[in-house]
């Protein structure tokens, strides 16, 4: 397993001093390092088994479990679009296609320049403004081929 | 005094251009010279008006919409601030036919008030139920909530009271009020818009929860995809907080009721309860088996009530208007509202709430127009990716439990997505048992190896291998699944499945 850079692993044990007297901490302090590094290395395991008394396969298997924890690092923007059924009804397999071939990436892939990485989600909430789409954390809705290509034109979507 | 001017902070609201209407306000006033008191309310659930704005007049409230932000300088040259005349002019809120034909009890502040602001809150009938429950015994407080006939509106339908009693006669060193926001379903997005546009109901509703069975702890378990959930829920809990209706001393009442978000992190699964406890604890979302019930073991082991938002935010109307007036509502054995939720491909859509008993068409056509595309309905999917598809001859069964049971459909948490006359409807079969295969926990065989041979088989039949042969083949699947899965994941993806090869077989046919 790749060893943690000493300022990550810094990191990696401020947060789990801040979370470990709380009930039932992996999962806050899983979301507390990919908010700090973007992602959680798998060199932050073994640091994080040993500072909550977990073994390395606890860890492991709960960041292996979920979707959201990302084991490398994303690119410079991560676009999540929708794939569940309401945004399917108002083209969201298509939308997906555009964006795909927009970007030449398929699903859970970054870009070569490292700028975008490309996710599907299942349901954000804006089932009555299909098809939806969240980046760099900012909800679309109504979302059209067109519309994609405006906001990755500009690179950096507004905050 | 300044006018107010509600532009929506809902996530929804500001998928569609409420972020920059805001912005374009504050710019244009400040450019006028004007001062208008700007407030980021809720949703009034009426998508297809999104960004709706609303000013305050001396009596009324007037809406605009859909507003974009190049509409806004003329908005100001209409007068808009005194309630002006302009082409986006929709009269007042009160009047909308959207509103008007809703029965909103559990939606009653949403896109009224300011969620942020506990005075808001109380001015608008706040905390009264939490007020009438510390005046009750925690037996007297279960016991309206049974009376009410409400049921959980997270999708199971299962008595409230019922599992309130059960935590409530636990003898237990810790107790735990815990909530399940982990609203994973598509077309759904009816706890969103509570938690966004009226939060200390939602907290409220614990309070009164911990207060009846003796619970200190509440935890909200928020899925990772609502991020603005997550900010509108730490926000209020912070008034809550400062206020004094949370901490030590809850309303001076000299009980103590504590509460925390938990963020989930991706996994549908973890909407079922058991498997949100799992999560909740820090491990791995796998489904447990029951019993033990979570009334008796629940969350760290000790006796826990575990209820969808909906459900929680329901009581703080019920206490302060009494079990009968809720009861009141509904038909049969659904009794109260539903707040219903219009998706997909639909004219308008949005937040329905309703007494029980309407039927699918006046909801599909009367209020929500039809389809967006201007096509036939062909089919809808109720109660989200596990839920049925209902064709067209069944438009007219009341959404209520028991009546969509009839027909082999389930009400789940509320939603419904509309679907015209180009869907594929083998390629939405397909989509269920991949759904399935991607969300499975992995603890159960027909769940997590079923959804996968699902899918494969499905593929065999669009490719037109061997059609009849592998159609007997996923019907025999399906029954597996559904008999003999641990919960409902792989006991009810299925059902979408097995709906789609019984109303509209002929897209199975056609490759066959």
């Amino acid at each position: 397993m790749e060893s943690l850079p000493s300022e990550q692993g810094a990191v990696v044990r401020r947060i789990v001093a801040q979370h470990r007297e709380r009930p039932g901490p992996l999962l806050e302090v899983l979301h507390a390092i990919q908010a700090s590094l973007g992602y959680v290395p798998d060199g932050a395991v073994p640091v994080v088994a040993e500072e909550l008394n977990l073994s390395r396969a606890e860890v492991h298997g709960v960041v292996t479990f979920y979707h959201f924890f990302r084991r490398s690092r994303p690119g410079a923007h991560t676009v999540s679009l929708c794939q569940a059924e309401a945004c399917q009804s108002m083209g969201a397999r298509a939308l997906a296609e555009h964006a795909q071939k927009r970007l030449g990436i398929e699903f859970h892939q970054t870009t070569a320049d490292g700028r975008f990485s490309l996710e599907p989600i299942y349901c954000l909430g804006n089932c009555a403004c299909s098809p939806a789409a969240l980046i760099d954390g900012r909800l679309y809705g109504r979302l059209t081929p067109e519309g994609f290509d405006a906001l990755i034109a500009q690179g950096t979507p507004a905050a | 005094m300044s006018t107010t001017v509600y532009v929506p902070g809902d996530a929804g609201a500001l998928s569609v251009g409420a972020g920059e209407v805001a912005a374009a306000i504050a710019d244009e006033a400040k450019r006028r010279g004007v001062k208008p008191n700007l407030v980021r309310n809720g949703s009034r659930g009426a998508y297809f008006l999104e960004p709706l704005v609303e000013v305050q007049t001396a009596t009324e409230r007037c809406a605009y919409g859909p507003v974009r932000a190049a509409d806004v300088p003329s908005l100001f040259a209409a007068d808009f601030l005194k309630g002006g005349t302009h082409p986006l002019s929709l009269g007042l809120t009160d009047s909308l036919p959207w509103l008007l034909t809703q029965q909103r009890l559990t939606f009653e502040r949403v896109g009224v008030i300011d969620p942020a602001s506990v005075p808001d809150y109380v001015k608008h009938g706040g905390y009264r139920g939490l007020e009438r429950a510390l005046q009750l015994s925690g037996a007297e407080i279960v016991k309206a909530v049974t009376d009410s006939g409400l049921r959980g509106r997270g999708g199971a339908a299962f008595p409230t009271g019922i599992k309130w009693k059960t935590v409530l006669e636990q003898t237990a060193r810790e107790k735990y009020v815990t909530c399940n926001a982990d609203e994973g379903d598509s077309g759904t997005f009816a706890d969103r818009m509570l938690m966004e546009g009226d939060p200390l109901s939602l907290i409220e509703g614990m309070t009164i929860a911990g207060i009846a069975v003796g619970a200190r702890q509440g935890y909200i378990y928020l899925r990772a995809e609502y991020p603005h959930a997550h900010v509108a829920l730490k926000t209020a809990i912070a008034a809550a907080y400062q206020a004094k209706y949370l901490g030590a001393d809850v309303a001076g009442s000299g009980r103590r009721f504590d509460l925390e978000v938990r963020l989930g992190a991706g996994a549908y699964i973890c909407g079922e309860e058991t498997s949100m406890l799992e999560s909740l604890e820090g491990k791995r979302g796998e489904v447990r088996v029951r019993p033990p019930l979570p009334a008796i073991k629940g969350l760290f082991g000790q006796p826990t009530i575990v209820n969808n938002v909906v459900t929680l935010t329901s009581v703080p109307w019920i206490l302060a208007h009494g079990a009968e007036a809720y009861a009141n509502f509904g038909t049969g054995k659904s009794r109260g509202t539903l707040p219903i939720q219009l998706a997909g491909n639909i004219r308008r859509g949005g937040l329905v709430e309703r007494a029980f008993g309407l039927t699918l068409r006046e909801l599909l056509y009367d209020i929500g127009g039809g389809t967006a595309t201007g096509r036939p309905i062909r089919a809808v999917q109720i109660g989200g990716p596990l839920g049925a598809f209902v064709p067209p001859a069944h438009f007219d069964t009341a959404v209520d439990y028991e009546a969509l049971a009839v027909v082999g459909a389930m009400l789940g948490h509320g939603g419904i997505v509309v679907f015209d006359d180009t869907v594929d409807m083998a390629r939405m079969a397909r989509y269920a048992m991949e759904f399935c295969a991607i969300e499975s926990c992995g603890k159960c065989t027909p769940c997590r190896i079923g959804s996968t041979r699902g899918v494969e088989v499905i593929d065999r039949i669009l490719a037109g291998i061997d059609g009849e042969r592998n159609v007997r083949l996923l019907e025999e699947l399906c029954e597996t699944m559904v008999q003999g899965s641990l919960c409902g994941l792989g006991g009810m993806a299925p059902f979408p499945v097995q709906s789609a090869l019984k109303h509209f077989r002929e897209d199975f046919r056609a490759r066959v």
